[in-house]
């Protein structure tokens, strides 16, 4: 008989403890048992990065990883990128530059996008295209993507950081075509 | 960068809102297909064939009925036998013999990866088990992989009732139809012309590839109502397949739509949805059922690979006179590919007036081919637009220059169907002309630029809205159009442009088949343009009613009110005060209760859609890798809506096109069993495999639409393969005529040339 | 999945008296990057998994130029490229573990697990091959050294007996004017497994240019990686210039015994072996040419 075991571990900042099989994935263990689905699965085989979260600050096909061997580790996921109400710069700037159509791949970007500025806050486009080579997305292109992560590297840079405060919900259209269209030029 | 040619001053349209259900987006909040549960739910798993083309003896399901947690074992002795001929399912006709035979197969497996028998368990690992303990005997039969292959007298035959009209009706077959398209004479046509190009080109089998897996919740409950919770491009259509293979009236279905993780046309049919249901009937519990990769990459619809000859004749001064074609798709296991709208757009850009043109839908051992972006253009532009670069070539005319001399245009007739209203092709060459990319200069060894253009019909179809005005003068807008790339925006957007609300005063709401009238699906690059016209009437019909409480307030007829930048004010002035939408939205109750606004249409004239693509790539002489260098796409949007919405699409399918040329394909061995089944070795483009993509939006509005809305989502993949096919000409002095045009054969093709130099320079000493 | 029991043993010793114990339904786990899609295609079906990651000799990096280098098994990809020693002293190894993959799978996966999983295409293998590594394995029965080009012995098969660990890799601190070097072809940019893949050291006299010492290995053009020992001869004591370069390149390509499937025609990946070949030795010698260690 196989035993279950029984994990503890610190997801998006609060202990967790749970009883997990072990065949079981740890996305299978955040989305199943713990309810944060924000984690998507687009392939089980570590190949789309849909399924990315951060583990003691490196990214990691959470689908390639045990639930049971998250114990003692650090867990990071969508639902913890956010600040209470307040949405992290990547955030802020995958909604301004439009960088989701479908959005199932967007967790994995923000979450592969965070790593990086965690460990680099002056990537290149070079650097970043490398960093995010881990994460599909059939719908964009990648474009606009990569323009939103210069875009919040550029402000993380300036000192706004990773704990940016911008007051998320929609804009004005006018204020919101306004930043759009300068930094479209801009960017362009 | 945005050339509006119509000549409205929007307010919203043509803004950059951030899209309203983004934030949950961005949060992990939204909610897709598989991230629903339900108490006592359990998990679905199928099992498939790992045969290609085999008849199925016995299946014996004891052992797996017998393991502990398993709680259902399904095979198609469990679905309701239907008529094996064309029947109305919805507003589609449709064989739902073969589709009930895809859902689970009856006798026969005819691709690998068919379904065989599903499972019904406490968990997912369990449900897992236990398809490995499910015996099937199987009798193979020889596999049918390609056209040529299927089309041979004598070839294993699929479907033993498949007949064509032109074989009679005793004769088996693999051609389930031959289409013919004609104008003028080609043969007189090729006598006119000084230089013939006729070349035979061949384009692998490929997949949407979206990123989330087909997925299902089917809720059956004891009144005889079923509940789905899917992730699907149509909400209406899986109500309507699933009624017919289930034997369950439209009425008891209800269909939730679930957030959408791309479709590109291949969630426009039903695989796992009946399977939910049908499991739920029999355990009485809630079934999910999600894809694996593999299951989807094997068994759901990928588009047709195909064989396509395609021969065109021009004169000297660059008129095209003549062009004569042969195509043949692989529809899959059953009936149906897109070859009829390969035919109907391989030479439709061109005015060209001799044209002949067969098509052969023809059946194989692989899944049944789905919609996929411009279904069955890109096969042939790949085709058409390779020989009109090589024609031009030999003309010694610029290739942009060639498609002005030939370019359809208002009056042009197409393939089929009235001649052409408005469009903006020749914008879209001209555009290019125009950018900055076709101004800058290409330099460095193995470098070339290819150009290419594509057409794609669109589609108009059905779709329904209701506009709410509530209390606080905000405004709900209701649609039955899944949202699968900001369409919600473009909605809100069209309704708060008439209301003149502000668009954080717009819910924009994808309702459930329950509570939203009919909506066909979204796809055809439809949802801007039907939907959105059915919000803009219904937006209409609550400013109407509107007017009219206005009219009453103020003791006017409706006639006398006047509505402007979100003020209603009397026609001529006097005395009363103007009112905005909330301060009047709130007296509402007390001038006759609440306002709802709604429309539903069945659009017609549908403007088509056009795009050219510039490429500039860099192929490294040793190894055939081709580089992209540089994209620039221009293409008629009609009028853009949500620009960076349009901009997303012409960046979207500018890459899914780039894949196509380069990586992807469909790779079957001998026994036709499918090799390549997870995305490291199906080869879709990563961000290091593409460069920004520059886009240039033309607006000639559709004539007759409101707003001049030109569907967007599809055409962009259109050009891609034929101009980087033109652009690796260029660079290398090779024509590929093999999609895809991946290292090894493009390696190939360049030793292939520089032996037959060598050999030439030898002849020459 | 099947059922599976989880174990992660703290010491060597525990974890090899656990994989004796279950024999054949026992398997490692390093990364995972293997093994779990492995377990979850049912292509592997062990009951228990013993997680070694836990164990510190497995995650070792140390590195001195008097006694080369210990490196864990278990070490991920990531760490390896972090690691300053390992980029300065064995550049090719380094690129090659960096080619794994994403930096997802680069955060988990290590180099023991690619040589373990007994793929010819592993992109590391032929690195450890050209740099001369050995392996370090513990068993039931005690240590035994095992050079890393025998060690894999067929497709998804390797020496190791059940109850054995890969514990570490032991490679010599480069001589004075080598370097290494590791190239692989794929498709696209990342994310593909190799269509050919050529690891090369090569140690140069520079007062006349002539190579001292070399080694060619060759991976994804046969059943297991190949350490092409024509090749890496015909260059000793030769001098290195674009004779020998295409002397070895196609001595290269001559052991190579690739088969034709969905990732690349068999007369295709020969072409490549030369063309990797050629571009892995220069630059091998390029950065030997620099090395002016010890
Ligand atoms: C998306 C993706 C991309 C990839 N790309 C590449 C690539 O580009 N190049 C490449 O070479 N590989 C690639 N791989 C394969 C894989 O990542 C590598 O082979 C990796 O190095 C395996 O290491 P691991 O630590 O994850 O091994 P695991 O999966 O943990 O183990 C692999 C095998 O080795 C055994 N094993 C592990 N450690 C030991 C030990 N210490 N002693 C004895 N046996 C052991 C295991 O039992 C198992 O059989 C890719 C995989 C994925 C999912
Ligand atoms: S689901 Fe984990 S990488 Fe795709
Ligand atoms: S937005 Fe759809 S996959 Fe990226």
């Amino acid at each position: 008989m196989v035993k279950k075991v029984i994990v503890e571990a610190t997801i998006n900042g609060d202990p967790v403890e749970l009883l997990c099989e072990p065949r079981q994935s740890l996305l299978e263990v955040l989305r199943d048992e713990l309810e944060l689905t924000g984690s998507k699965e687009g392939c089980l085989t570590g190949d789309c990065g849909a399924c990315t979260v951060i583990v003691d600050s490196r990214p990691v096909c959470s689908c390639l990883m045990l639930g049971v061997e998250a114990a003692g580790k650090n867990i990071t996921t969508v639902e913890g990128l956010a600040t209470g109400a307040t949405l992290h710069v990547l955030q802020q700037k995958f909604l301004e530059h439009a960088s989701l159509q479908c959005g199932i791949c967007t967790p994995g970007f923000l979450m592969s996008a965070k790593s990086l500025l965690d460990h680099n806050p002056t990537p290149t486009e070079a650097d970043i295209r490398y960093a995010l080579a881990g994460n599909l997305c059939r719908c964009t292109g990648y474009d606009k993507i990569v323009k939103a992560v210069i875009d919040a590297a550029k402000h993380v840079a300036d000192g706004v950081g990773t704990t940016h405060h911008g007051k998320v919900p929609r804009k004005s259209a006018s204020e919101a075509t306004r930043d759009m269209l300068g930094k479209g030029e801009e960017v362009k | 960068m945005a050339a509006s040619t119509n000549g409205h001053d929007y307010k919203v349209i043509g803004t950059r809102p951030i899209r309203h259900d983004g934030v949950d987006k961005v949060t992990g909040r939204a909610k897709y297909g598989a991230d629903y549960s339900f108490p006592g739910m359990l998990f679905g798993k199928v099992l498939r064939s790992p045969h290609a083309h085999a008849l199925i003896k016995s299946i014996k399901v004891d052992k797996a009925r017998a393991l502990p947690g398993v709680k259902a074992v399904v095979t198609s002795a469990d679905l309701p036998e239907l008529a094996d001929k064309m029947e109305a399912a919805g507003e589609q006709a449709i064989n739902l013999a073969h589709l009930s035979a895809n859902i689970l197969a009856r006798g026969k497996a005819l691709y690998d990866g068919h379904a065989i028998a599903a499972v019904a368990a406490t968990s997912s690992h369990i449900a897992e088990e236990a398809l490995r303990l499910i015996e099937v005997e199987y009798e193979l039969l020889p596999p049918v992989m390609s056209v040529e292959d299927a089309m041979k007298p004598g070839a294993p035959v699929l479907l033993p009732t498949l007949r064509n009209k032109e074989d009679g009706p005793d004769k088996e077959t693999n051609v389930a139809a031959h289409m013919q398209f004609k104008r003028g004479d080609v043969a007189e046509g090729f006598k006119a012309a000084d230089f013939v190009v006729e070349r035979e080109f061949k384009t692998a089998m490929v997949h949407q590839g979206y990123i989330e897996p087909h997925n299902a919740v089917g809720i059956y409950s004891a009144d005889g109502h079923a509940t789905i919770y899917c992730s699907t491009q149509g909400t209406f259509v899986v109500r309507s397949l699933c009624s017919a293979v289930l034997g369950i009236a439209e009425g008891k279905i209800k269909v939730v739509p679930a957030e959408i993780g791309g479709g590109f046309g291949g969630k426009t049919t039903v695989y796992l949805e009946p399977l939910s249901v049908l499991l739920s009937k029999i355990t009485g519990h809630p079934v999910k059922l999600v894809m694996t990769r593999g299951e989807v990459l094997r068994a759901t619809g990928p588009t047709s690979g195909s064989t396509i000859r395609c021969k065109m004749g021009a004169t000297k001064d660059g008129k095209l006179v003549a062009a004569q074609c042969w195509l043949a798709y692989e529809a899959g296991a059953y009936p149906g590919s897109p070859v009829g709208a390969g035919a109907m757009t391989i030479v439709t850009p061109y005015n060209i007036p001799n044209i002949l043109i067969d098509a052969y839908d023809v059946v194989v051992n692989r899944p049944k081919t789905a919609a996929y972006r411009a279904p069955g253009a890109t096969n042939a532009a790949m085709a058409s637009e390779t020989v009109v670069d090589e024609l031009a070539e030999k003309c010694g005319i610029d290739p942009l220059e060639f498609r002005l001399k030939n370019a359809s245009a208002e009056g042009t007739p197409q393939t089929v169907g009235p001649p052409f209203k408005r469009i903006g092709f020749v914008e879209t060459v001209e555009a290019i002309k125009n950018s900055p990319h076709y101004k800058s200069k290409l330099t460095g060894p193995n470098r070339g630029r290819g150009v290419a253009s594509g057409f794609w019909f669109n589609v108009g179809l059905q779709s329904s809205a209701t506009v709410n005005i509530h209390t606080d003068g905000t405004v709900s807008v209701v649609t039955g159009s899944v949202d699968i790339g900001g369409t919600r925006a473009a909605q809100a957007m069209i309704a708060a442009e008439v209301l003149g609300a502000d668009i954080n005063d717009v819910r924009p709401i994808v309702a459930d088949t329950d509570s939203i009238g009919h909506t066909d699906v979204t796809g055809g690059s439809r949802t801007a343009f039907a939907t959105g016209w059915a919000v803009y009437d219904a937006a209409q019909d609550a400013l109407r009613q509107l007017k009219e409480r206005v009219a009453k307030t103020w003791e006017k007829k409706p006639e006398e009110v006047a509505f402007a930048n979100g003020l209603f004010s009397p026609v001529s002035g006097n005395g009363v005060k103007p009112m905005t939408l909330k301060q009047l939205a709130p007296r509402l109750a007390r001038t006759g209760g609440p306002i709802v606004g709604r429309a539903t249409v069945n659009a017609r004239g549908v403007g088509p859609a056009f795009a050219t693509t510039l490429v500039d790539v860099e192929v490294d002489p040793d190894t055939g890798k081709v580089k992209i260098l540089r994209v620039t796409v221009a293409q008629d949007v009609g009028k853009a809506i949500h620009p960076a919405y349009v901009e997303g699409q012409m960046q979207g399918g500018t890459a899914q096109g780039i894949g196509w040329a380069l990586n992807e394909e469909y790779f079957y061995d001998e026994k036709g069993v499918l090799r390549n089944t997870g995305l490291l070795d199906y080869r879709m483009p990563t961000c290091l495999d593409l460069p920004e993509m520059e886009t240039i939006m033309v607006e000639v509005p559709t004539p007759g639409h409101p707003l001049g809305i030109r569907g967007v989502g599809e055409v962009p993949i259109v050009p891609p393969p034929a101009a980087v096919a033109n652009a690796i000409y260029r660079a290398t002095g090779v024509r590929m005529l093999e999609l895809p045009m991946s290292p090894p054969r493009l390696m190939k093709a360049m030793l292939k040339k520089r032996a037959a130099g060598d050999s030439q320079a030898a002849a020459a000493d | 999945m099947h059922a599976i029991n989880y174990e992660s043993p703290k010491t060597i010793a525990e974890a090899v008296k656990l994989l004796a114990a279950h024999g054949e339904k026992a398997r490692p786990l390093s990364g995972g990057t293997d093994l779990i899609i492995q377990l979850r295609a049912g292509t592997r079906r062990p009951e228990f998994v013993v997680d070694v990651k836990q164990i510190p000799e497995l995650h070792r990096i140390s590195f001195s130029l008097q006694h080369g280098l210990h490196l864990g098994a278990a070490v991920s990809c990531i760490e390896l490229h972090e690691n300053a020693d390992m980029r300065r002293y064995y550049p090719g190894l380094t690129e090659a573990a960096h080619l794994i993959g994403s930096l997802q799978i680069q955060s988990r996966a290590s180099v023991g697990g690619n040589l373990c999983n007994g793929s010819p295409a592993g992109d590391a293998t032929p690195a450890l091959i050209a740099l001369g590594a050995k392996a370090r394995v513990v068993g039931p029965n005690g240590e035994r050294i095992v050079p890393v080009e025998t060690f894999i012995t067929g497709p998804g098969r390797t020496v190791l007996q059940p109850g054995e660990l890969l514990v570490e890799f032991l490679i010599d601190a480069p001589a004075k004017h080598s370097s290494d070097a590791y190239l692989r072809f794929i498709p696209r940019n990342e994310m593909d497994i190799a269509v050919v893949g050529v690891g090369g050291a090569l140690t140069l006299d520079l007062d006349d240019d002539r190579v001292v010492d070399a080694r060619i290995a060759l991976g994804a053009v046969g059943p297991t990686p190949i350490f092409a020992a024509e090749a890496s001869k015909s260059l000793i004591g030769k001098k290195f210039d674009a004779a020998a370069i295409e002397n070895a390149a196609r001595l290269a390509t001559s052991v190579a015994t690739p088969i034709d499937d969905m990732r690349g025609t068999a007369e295709y990946r020969r072409h490549i072996v030369g063309v990797l070949t050629s571009r892995v030795l220069t630059i091998a010698a390029e950065r030997a040419r620099h090395n002016e260690q010890r």
